[in-house]
């Protein structure tokens, strides 16, 4: 009876830390796309600088997810297998995207020339 | 000799064990799926110049309209995870409520997105145009088809809560479907980013 009240009362924890997180997750989220609709819509920044701007506005997104909704972490060995389960996925799509464009290019530039 | 105490702790780990082998299995399904995302990027990133003559990305699509599918995403993220709070509660009812508003919020955004594809076709755009515009169909579609079977995950979940209690199946299946829709999440804001964003930019 007593080991039943110790769960409760940490799942009752557990449920306050993760709307604190989801609140924190979801106002930094809605921040980052309204920054980076406006860098746009208001020609703050313009030529390469803009697509690294929205790339790095587009990979903190990325990060804040992660952390806030998904809340990856290595604090247990479940979570250890999870977060190095997604690093590799991340390793895998750099492969397949940087590997594609770097040949879907240069094939199109041996065309031209 | 075994204490009956014991036993129900030995069952309470095994069954512990196998749902949290069910979410990790889960979990690489959403990486896999990551992967054919980015190849579908990956695809849209090659063609997105090859309009042979139709339209290209600025002409179909609208950065606001984007600004607010993004939105709606980010909220129906939010309003899941509150439902998904609920459960450490023990509260059937607020996961029930929170899961209806996602749905709801879900099925706004499909809306939007149905109605974008309608008038597209409408103009007479099919993804039969041009090399970009079966990409973007392809991209989109598949991004929404991902955001229906999620929908008739969240009825078949309503369902079967309203039959039964907060039990750790159940919790199991909670915590699949929340991860599905965090992935979701993940996913629009590339969608986002490259196709809306950096779109735009062609534009101006």
């Amino acid at each position: 009876m007593s080991n039943q009240t110790l769960i409760a009362d940490a799942e009752l924890g557990t449920d306050r830390k993760l709307i604190k997180s989801y609140l924190i997750g979801f106002f930094l989220s809605v921040i980052l796309a309204v920054a980076a609709f406006a860098i746009v819509e208001q020609h703050i920044l313009t030529g390469e600088s803009l697509y690294f701007a929205l790339a790095a506005f587009a990979l903190a997104q990325l990060f804040v997810q992660v952390v806030f909704f998904l809340r990856l972490n290595a604090n247990t060995e479940d979570d250890k297998w999870n977060l190095i389960s997604f690093l590799f996925t991340i390793l895998i799509i750099m492969i397949v995207v940087t590997g594609s464009l770097w040949i879907m290019y240069n094939l199109n530039y041996f065309m031209m020339h | 000799m075994t204490t009956p105490a014991f036993n129900t702790t030995i069952h309470h780990i095994q069954h512990h064990d196998a749902s949290s082998k069910v979410i990790f299995g889960f979990w690489i399904y959403i990486l896999t799926d990551c992967i054919l995302f980015a190849s579908l990027f990956a695809t849209y990133i090659v063609l997105y110049n090859n309009t042979y003559g139709g339209p290209g990305i600025a002409q179909v699509t609208s950065l606001p309209y984007g600004l607010i599918q993004t939105l709606i995403i980010i909220f129906s993220t939010l309003t899941f995870g509150f439902g998904f709070a609920a459960i450490y509660r023990g509260n059937r009812n607020q996961v029930m409520f929170w899961l209806v508003i996602t749905f709801l919020l879900g099925l706004a955004f499909l809306g939007m997105e149905q109605q974008q594809f309608a008038h597209l076709l409408h103009q007479g755009y099919s993804w039969q145009t041009s090399a970009f515009l079966t990409v973007f169909f392809s991209l989109i579609g598949i991004y929404g088809l991902h955001i229906l079977v999620a929908l008739l995950w969240i009825i078949i979940l309503m369902i079967q809560l309203s039959s039964q209690n907060l039990t750790s199946m159940m919790k199991t299946r909670l915590t699949c479907l929340s991860l599905f829709w965090n992935f979701l999440n993940i996913v629009w804001v590339f969608i986002f980013t490259i196709v809306y964003l950096m779109g735009a930019i062609q534009h101006v």
